[in-house]
């Protein structure tokens, strides 16, 4: 049962071959016996899934429920839990429970699913390898010895060794599209407004979106079509219907027009990645996809736009950890000037110091205008490509990331050719856009990731076209060595 | 050398909504602590703000009522700091792009010093909460009830030349606001606070001196009376070789002096940028018209109607005035009475305010109501009982005995206006007062007032005035005569 997609799991749930106690249990338990080996989990939450197991068996039995009711799926530990710890990966809510649940973990209890636990990540989503995660890093379940990729690293791992059938994740700049790379998974990033951002710890809230990453691209479309869809708590978040994910999978790949961002393709791409990648794409093609090469002219500024934008925003949002009403206190402030100081020096790690330092410093008098103003002027540009892409092409196609999954320790200490790992990603998020990651090939036994890139809140089209692509292909059913 | 002194204030104004600007607890004032804090208000990690629309069409209220443009698009940005009561460590404001901007009021209107004052901007933005530092021995408590408040903050031009222009430009300021009903403009709870920033220059210069400022001053007083003492300071300053240093002072009423607080190279870099948690405000002009339509009448508009319907004097409509609902207590009044606006004016403005003050009650809570008032002033003007003794009655309305006519007819309070009752007492006074009646002959007429007053006494004060001073004056000259 940890091979099976949710439609294989629900079905399994409403014919009694297991309930949703059972289900929860057997997850619950290879996680126990399992997890020590990945680290993927911060919070196993035992009790909660099988009160909510046996809630979901009690909807089951009188007939009632929908496709996720029963089945179990795990959080990042960036989107807040009722009266369970929230730790975003960060010493400084090591102790933090936190009072309410966000909209996405609502919404996902109330469609039935079970909640097995939250998944380690990336320092307060900080990161593109799980390293920065106080909890120590995850490792990659095809080779224990490389990363997971980040900043939803935990998720990543826990889906691509059974530990739990789906799990959610957020992505500021990469940060599911790239876990989802790097461990053979299907990982989606929806249109910025399209999911409510309501009790998701906030990184840089221009760019943040929840998102997914499963083991198929209508497993994700079931959960997206859950989690989706206007909150009025997020005043980001748009009144606009969503979309029939998990129904409108079987399109037509006939006269689709896709494009192959030529900078997409260029230095520092394995070539391995870049052969996997077109041999996707011809794929497509001999479904009846039209392809051709588009630019970006400006791809090579979003990694500058990005890192000025992101951290500008953190430096605002992690004011609130101060100690003064959660988290992590120093212990015996002299005054309130070292009960600040020492509380976030103690409480954060060294790259979340490293991006609020260099956020203050770009929103700084004198400087805003010079970095900040500049890097939302890029944003514009940047969002400008892509329109007049899209003026020629219906989706693009590319690598999620240059190379496979990278050693551990590799790459921790040069931030800047770790950030360069969400080259091909980053510019996703400053435009808003939609996109997605599936598994299409491999190398040295490590997956590769497609990236599809859409237009404005077509999820329903990069869902679609990636089901066409899984319906063709096995990557996505390739489990790593020692899998059960 | 004659200075110039010149003043530009900031007025943070508490809108009147229900809830908080951005989250749905509520704003009323004087719960326990942290009772009116709901997750959003503490910051916790994940929530979002979603803005109360009651507290634009306040703001667009505001800016309609000073003759100010209304921004079509305005934007909320972060101005960041670190203080315990902050609990985001960034207070939500707006900054390059405020909701109001570029209106202006005129102060003293139709007098000599009428002025018109320029308003830069007036910008939403959200109040933090209170440190306590009582509460716990030792320790500083933080009570965020009031975090997330919203406030309007209504900047003037550097347009005033005065402590007491400032001050007239604060009480209209205070009273648009309240005639709006867009704030109870209560400067105990700091509904209605001033920040107010002060410069000296020599007379005929245009470059503006250096400025200090002085931050949450909470009266109408204190504001005069800091800005004066600053005056002096700075001038006294230059004028024996000094020079003004650019800080922010406190304004200490107990001793009643400024002192330093923070000097500017201490001054905080706030960093402002856009807050993308929530989308830029964009108006319509069908809205703002249908705004527009929904404007009470202002003071300006009220004053000179109260002027011209009712010839009052200039003092009567400044008073009566001054806060909508004393205007509305007035006209009520007048309206009850059928007529005699001065009779009404001076009760509204003398004996019925006094109370009130002695009372330390707002108007509408007052005892004794617009209809009950004109019930009694129509005895005054009947002259069924004298002015003596309606303030009188009216302390009997006031603690609750009935209507004025029922107290005077319970108490027997009408008026004597017998003329043999009075001749009688006239002569009886008269004979008990050889000596007054020789000094009087002698010519000094102001022994009158003594006649009259002893004759007021023994009829208990029942007497009709108008007649005693008349039979006093006949027996008077008679006895002249003979």
């Amino acid at each position: 049962m940890y091979n099976r997609s949710l439609r294989e799991l629900s079905a399994a749930l409403r014919a009694r071959q297991y309930s949703a106690r059972e289900l929860a249990s057997c997850f619950v338990e290879r996680i126990r016996s399992r997890d020590a080996d990945f680290n993927s989990f911060i919070t196993v939450t035992e009790e909660l899934a099988l009160r909510q197991a046996a809630e979901a068996d009690r909807r089951l039995a009188a007939g009632d429920g929908g496709p996720l009711t029963g089945i179990p799926l795990a959080h990042k530990d960036i989107f807040c839990t009722d009266g369970v710890r929230t730790s975003c990966g960060s010493r400084m809510l090591d102790s933090f429970i936190a009072p309410y649940d966000a909209t996405v973990v609502r919404r996902a209890a109330e469609a039935g699913a079970v909640m097995l636990g939250k998944t380690n990540m990336d320092e307060f989503a900080m990161g593109s390898s799980n390293e920065t995660s106080y909890y120590g890093p995850v490792h990659n379940p095809w080779d224990l010895d490389r990363v997971p990729g980040g900043s939803s690293g935990g998720s990543a791992a826990a889906v691509a060794a059974g530990l739990a059938p789906i799990a959610t994740g957020t992505d500021t700049g990469g940060s599911i599209r790239q876990p989802a790379a790097l461990c053979g998974l299907t990982g989606i990033k929806p249109s910025y407004g399209r999911v409510s951002r309501y009790g998701m710890i906030a990184f840089a809230s221009s760019l943040d979106q929840a998102g997914i990453l499963a083991r198929s691209a209508e497993d994700a479309a079931l959960l997206l079509g859950v989690i989706a869809g206007f909150d009025r708590r997020d005043s980001t978040c748009l009144e606009r219907p969503v979309d029939d994910y998990a129904g409108d999978l079987n399109i037509d790949l006939n006269g689709l027009r896709i494009g192959l961002p030529r900078e997409h393709f260029g230095a520092g791409l394995d070539p391995r990645v870049g052969a996997a990648v077109q041999a996707a794409v011809a794929e497509l093609e001999a479904r009846g996809a039209r392809v051709r090469e588009v630019d970006l002219p400006h791809a090579s500024l979003a990694i500058p736009a990005y890192y000025v934008v992101a951290p500008a925003e953190c430096s605002s949002n992690l004011a609130r950890f101060d100690g003064v009403r959660f988290g992590y206190r120093a212990s015996a402030p002299r005054d309130l000037e070292d009960l600040y100081q020492r509380s976030r020096s103690e409480g954060f790690g060294a790259e979340v110091k490293r991006r609020i330092m260099i956020g203050t410093y770009a929103l700084s008098a004198g400087y805003y205008d010079a970095y900040y103003l500049k890097a939302q002027k890029l944003r514009r540009v940047i969002s400008d490509d892509f329109q007049q892409a899209f003026a020629q092409v219906d989706v693009l196609a590319g690598p999620t990331t240059p190379t496979a999954a990278f050693k551990i320790g590799e790459k921790v200490s040069d931030p800047v050719t770790m950030y360069l790992c969400d080259i091909n990603t980053s510019a996703v998020n400053l435009a808003g856009l939609p996109a997605l990651s599936v598994p299409a090939g491999s190398c040295d036994g490590l997956p590769i990731g497609l990236q599809l890139i859409g237009n404005y809140f077509e999820e329903a089209k990069l869902l679609a076209i990636a089901h066409r692509y899984q319906q063709a292909t096995d990557w996505h059913l390739r489990r790593p060595a020692g899998f059960d | 050398m004659e200075w110039e002194t010149v003043i530009g204030l900031e007025l943070h104004t508490q809108l009147s909504t229900r809830s908080k600007i951005f989250s749905g607890a509520s704003t009323a004032f004087g719960a326990p602590p942290n009772v009116n804090a709901c997750a959003v208000d503490l910051g916790l990690p994940g929530v979002l703000p979603v803005l109360n629309g009651e507290a634009v069409r306040m703001a667009v209220l505001f800016g309609l009522a000073v003759n100010a443009s209304i921004a079509r698009r305005s934007v909320f940005a972060r101005k960041s700091y670190f203080y315990p009561d902050l609990p985001k460590g960034y207070q939500i404001s707006q900054y390059e792009l405020p909701i109001v901007y570029d209106g202006h009021v005129v102060i003293n209107p139709a007098g000599e010093d009428e002025r018109r004052i320029g308003i830069t901007r007036a910008h939403l933005e959200e109040d933090a909460g209170k440190s306590i530092h009582d509460a716990v021995p030792g320790m500083t408590g933080v009570d965020l009830n009031r975090a997330g408040t919203p406030l309007i903050e209504i900047v003037s031009e550097p347009d005033l030349r005065s402590p007491a222009e400032a001050v007239a430009y604060m009480r209209k300021i205070h009273s648009i606001v309240r005639y709006l009903g867009i704030s109870d403009g209560n400067m105990q709870e700091g509904s209605f606070r001033c920040d107010a920033n002060i410069s000296v220059r020599p007379r005929g210069e245009q470059r503006l001196g250096t400025r200090t400022e002085m931050k949450n001053i909470n009266s109408f007083h204190f504001v005069e009376r800091s800005l004066e003492l600053e005056r002096v300071r700075q001038i006294e300053l230059l004028e024996t070789g000094g020079s003004v240093v650019q800080e922010t002072r406190l304004y200490d009423s107990q001793r009643d002096e400024t002192r330093a607080m923070r000097g500017k190279e201490e001054a905080n870099d706030y960093r402002y940028f856009p807050d993308s948690d929530l989308l830029p405000v964009t108006l319509s002009d069908a809205w703002i018209d249908e705004l527009r339509a929904t404007l009470p009448e202002l003071p300006d508009a009220r004053r000179a109607r109260l002027a011209s319907d009712y010839k009052l004097s200039a003092r009567d409509t400044d008073l009566l005035t001054a806060s909508r609902e004393v205007a509305d207590y007035f006209e009520a009044a007048v309206g009850g009475l059928g007529g005699d606006p001065k009779l009404v004016a001076n009760w509204v403005a003398g004996e019925l305010s006094a109370r009130l003050n002695r009372e330390g009650q707002a108007i509408n809570d007052s005892p004794v109501a617009p209809l009950q008032l004109a019930e009694l002033l129509r005895r005054v003007r009947d002259r069924t009982i004298s002015g003596t003794i309606a303030k009188e009655v009216l302390d009997a309305m006031w603690a609750g005995h009935g209507s004025a006519d029922a107290i005077i007819e319970q108490r027997g309070l009408r008026q004597v206006s017998d003329s043999d009752a009075i001749e009688r007492m006239v002569t009886e006074v008269l004979a008990a007062s050889p000596d007054q009646i020789e000094q009087y002959r002698a010519g000094k007429k102001k022994v009158l007032g003594y006649f009259v007053g002893r004759i007021m006494q023994a009829s208990g004060g029942k007497a009709d005035p108008a007649q005693v001073n008349e039979i006093l004056k006949r027996k008077l000259h008679r006895d002249d005569s003979t």
